[in-house]
């Protein structure tokens, strides 16, 4: 995954995301983690492990504390990605 | 939404999340008659969920010593180490932690939630990596958010998984603090010491035990994991709690850099915070003389969490990985919890009920701690209870 682009990072996101809920919740790039997913902190953190491995990357818990909707994260971990090639 | 609105807030998703189980935290606890009894309301319970391991809480030692310190001393420092309150109490302390880890520094800290806190923030900064324990207690997140450095988790007790984290940190490896704990206060599972040792060798980076559960409780003398794995010259920092087998409250830590020193003039949570009381110094120090000639206390301990663990296991409770003087049950949901919980304390049994997210990985727990002056007589009176309580998670 080394030429991933920034649209491919939110679409998987996305994906991964809808697995968080109960409900059937449609994830767009706009929904908010906290607020319309639920997303406790011990979930968050683990979805973070995740993305580290899927992306190969290191993503510091401290980089998160903007990240409020779905596009941030995804804006998050494409800046990280690329900073790393 | 204001301040105190979203106080407001919180208070409803907790009520919302189980209304009747509110009770269950922090409890009241109206008088403690010895170190397995106590009473709750109107019940005289046995108490199967302290931190009291070797049960000195009423040992006439500690008691005594901490009488005099207040007769000699008064009752408090009123004061910071950095100024007025570093007295010789508190230096012969650490003079005697450093002894009985035999390493070349102590810092002792008010609680053993500075300690980490203490500890973390005055090791690395911004620009450092902290790699912690997917599991890690709060007082090390917390010491790793108030430190600025970046903070990265590994998978729970997984080699494996560290090593891939910190081989993609490349030369930032040398410059990253690997924190992990003795045994892990929630599930009361033991890290593979010996395994992570060897990965922070070959990436050289610094690595900090947290035996906060573990000392008193492993190694012939309890200096905790360190000793019973034989790990003593690889670990850069323990750190440690008095609240749990010293039956105070304080923390430290110990190193043989002589570097460690310098964190009284950086650490804010050291400097900036009232030193410990002389009666809370003076009941640990004869604490830890206690824990080291307590072989047999370990014994007993030990003989007590096997069989306790053996017979929930065997009336078909899951539990967490290994035996050890915390047995936790793992359920299924909250409410199952609870149902457990309030099973146990309508036998006059109280443990701890740990609920998400304050459990790893979104578990629902019944926390069972055991300590060496609970009788066989008392754990075979608890067992009994459990497996009447099995129908509760079958």
């Amino acid at each position: 995954m080394s030429e991933v682009t920034q649209e491919q990072i939110t679409v998987l996101l996305c994906q991964r995301l809808a697995n968080f809920t109960e409900t059937e919740t449609e994830v767009s790039p706009e929904t908010n983690l906290i607020t319309h997913l639920a997303i406790d902190s011990v979930k968050l953190l683990n979805l973070v492990m995740e993305i580290e491995d899927q992306f190969d990357i290191s993503v510091p818990l401290n980089t998160l504390v903007d990240v409020l909707t779905v596009q941030d994260l995804a804006n998050l971990i494409y800046k990280i990605k690329s900073l790393s090639q | 939404m204001s301040l105190l609105e979203k106080l407001d807030a919180s208070a409803a998703a907790r009520k919302a999340q189980l209304p009747e189980g509110i009770g269950a935290f922090g409890i009241p606890i109206e008088e403690s008659y010895s170190a397995t009894e106590a009473r709750i309301g109107e019940r005289r319970v046995l108490m199967l969920g302290t931190n009291n391991y070797l049960g000195l809480s009423f040992a006439p030692e500690c008691r005594e010593a901490a009488h005099q310190a207040i007769d000699q001393e008064g009752t408090g420092t009123t004061g910071s180490r950095m100024a007025n309150g570093n007295y010789y109490g508190h230096r012969a302390l650490e003079r005697e932690f450093a002894e009985f880890y035999k390493y070349r520094e102590c810092i002792v800290f008010t609680t053993g939630y500075q300690a980490n806190l203490g500890t973390i923030s005055g090791l690395v900064g911004a620009g450092d990596v902290v790699l912690i324990d997917g599991d890690a207690h709060a007082s090390i997140y917390d010491g790793c958010i108030l430190s600025g450095a970046d903070i990265i988790r590994f998978r729970h007790n997984d080699p494996a998984d560290l090593e891939k984290r910190l081989r993609r940190l490349g030369d930032r490896s040398r410059n990253t603090l690997i924190i992990i704990e003795g045994i892990y206060s929630m599930l009361g599972d033991q890290a593979p010491l010996a395994e992570i040792v060897q990965i922070k060798n070959t990436y050289q980076s610094t690595l900090l035990l947290d035996e906060a559960h573990s000392l008193g409780v492993l190694g012939e003398t309890g200096q905790g994991l360190v000793e019973k794995t034989g790990m003593n010259d690889e670990i850069d920092f323990i750190t440690g709690t008095f609240s749990k087998s010293l039956c105070g409250i304080g923390g430290f830590c110990v190193s043989n850099h002589p570097q460690l020193d310098q964190l009284r003039y950086v650490s804010h949570p050291y400097i900036f915070t009232a030193s410990p009381s002389p009666a809370t110094i003076a009941s640990t120090r004869a604490a830890l003389k206690l824990l080291q000639e307590g072989r047999l206390l370990r014994e007993r301990l030990w003989q007590n969490a096997h069989r306790l663990y053996s017979s929930l296991e065997k009336s078909g409770y899951r539990l967490g990985p290994q035996p050890g003087p915390i047995v936790a049950i793992l359920l299924d949901n909250p409410r199952q919890a609870l149902t457990l919980w309030n099973g146990l304390m309508e036998h006059d049994i109280y443990v701890n009920l740990v609920l998400p997210p304050a459990a790893p990985e979104g578990k629902s727990l019944v926390r069972c701690s055991i300590n060496a002056a609970h009788t066989t007589e008392q754990i075979d009176q608890v067992c009994d209870v459990f497996s009447k309580l099995h129908p509760i998670v079958a």
